[in-house]
C-alpha cells in the first residue's frame, strides 16, 4: 500500500497521476488498468483540489494506493465541505450537455468497477474507486 | 514543456487550430480558450479544431471544448472538430456530446461542410 499527501494545487493532478502510474506499473498492471486508473486519479484530485479544498492549501489532499491480485484500489479523500453525490446533475441530461463541469464523476464512474463516496470522521469527502485487475 | 502547443493555418473564411499535447485542468485548457477568444477577437468565427496530436483530454478539457463550441456560436460562428482519436471519441460518446459537436474524419470533407 502506498500512502499520499499532495498540496492543493493543480499541479498535484499531474503529480498524484504520475505516482499511481508508477504504483500500477510496479504492480503488473496491464494497459487497460493503467488507462483507466490514470484517468480516475486525475478526475478524483482534479474535484479534491477545485471543488473540495477550493484550492485552499492549508488543506491537503491524501491518496491511497492498494493492490492485489485481483484489483486495484484508489482513495482521494479532501478536507472540504463534502457534498451529496446525489445532488450532482447527470451532465449527459440534454439540458446539461452544454455546461462547461460536471462530467468528472462520470469519467470516473465508466472506467472505474467500483466509485463511492462517504463523509470520513473530521471531514471532507474520501473517494473509493476500485478497477479490477481481469 | 507546455502542455499543449496550437498552431494556426488559414483554408479560405475557414481558421484550422491544430492542437498537439494535453487538454487538461490547468495549461492545456486555458491555451485553448485564450486561442478561440483571440480568433473571435479577430473576427474569425468559422473554427475547425484539428484533435488529431491530442493525446490526452479530461473532463476539464472535454468542458473547453463545450465552452468553445458555445462561445462560437454566440458570436454567430461554426466550431467543428478533426481528426479525434479513440480515446476522445469514446469520452465524447460517454458525454453524449458526439451528438452535440460535428465531427470530422477527413480535413477536405470538413472544410467543405463549412461551405
Amino acid at each position: 500500500m502506498k500512502e499520499l499527501t499532495l498540496p492543493s494545487r493543480i499541479e498535484s493532478v499531474d503529480e498524484a497521476a504520475m505516482l499511481a502510474d508508477e504504483f500500477a506499473r510496479t504492480n503488473g498492471c496491464g494497459d487497460d488498468v493503467m488507462s483507466a486508473v490514470d484517468l480516475a486519479v486525475r478526475e478524483s484530485v482534479a474535484n479534491a483540489v477545485k471543488h473540495g479544498n477550493k484550492f485552499d492549501e492549508s488543506k491537503p489532499v491524501e491518496m491511497t494506493l492498494k493492490c492485489s491480485e485481483n484489483e486495484l484500489e484508489i482513495t482521494v479523500r479532501d478536507f472540504g465541505t463534502g457534498f451529496a453525490v446525489t445532488d450532482v446533475p447527470d451532465p449527459t441530461d440534454p439540458e446539461n450537455l452544454l455546461k462547461v463541469n460536471g462530467r468528472g464523476i462520470l469519467f470516473m464512474r465508466s472506467f472505474m468497477d467500483e466509485v463511492e463516496w462517504d463523509n470520513p470522521p473530521g471531514g471532507g469527502m474520501k473517494v473509493k474507486m476500485v478497477k479490477k485487475r481481469n | 514543456m507546455a502542455d499543449i502547443n496550437i498552431s494556426e493555418r488559414q483554408a479560405g473564411d475557414v481558421t484550422i487550430l491544430d492542437l498537439e499535447g494535453k487538454v487538461t485542468i490547468g495549461e492545456g485548457s486555458v491555451s485553448l480558450r485564450n486561442a478561440i477568444r483571440r480568433l473571435l477577437g479577430e473576427g474569425k468565427n468559422k473554427i475547425l479544431l484539428n484533435l488529431g496530436g491530442v493525446g490526452y483530454i479530461d473532463s476539464s478539457g472535454i468542458g473547453e471544448l463545450v465552452s468553445s463550441f458555445t462561445a462560437v456560436n454566440k458570436e454567430g460562428g461554426t466550431l467543428k472538430l478533426l481528426n479525434l482519436t479513440q480515446k476522445i471519441q469514446d469520452l465524447l460518446a460517454i458525454t453524449k456530446l458526439l451528438t452535440v459537436f460535428d465531427v470530422y474524419d477527413s480535413e477536405a470533407d470538413a472544410l467543405a461542410s463549412f461551405s
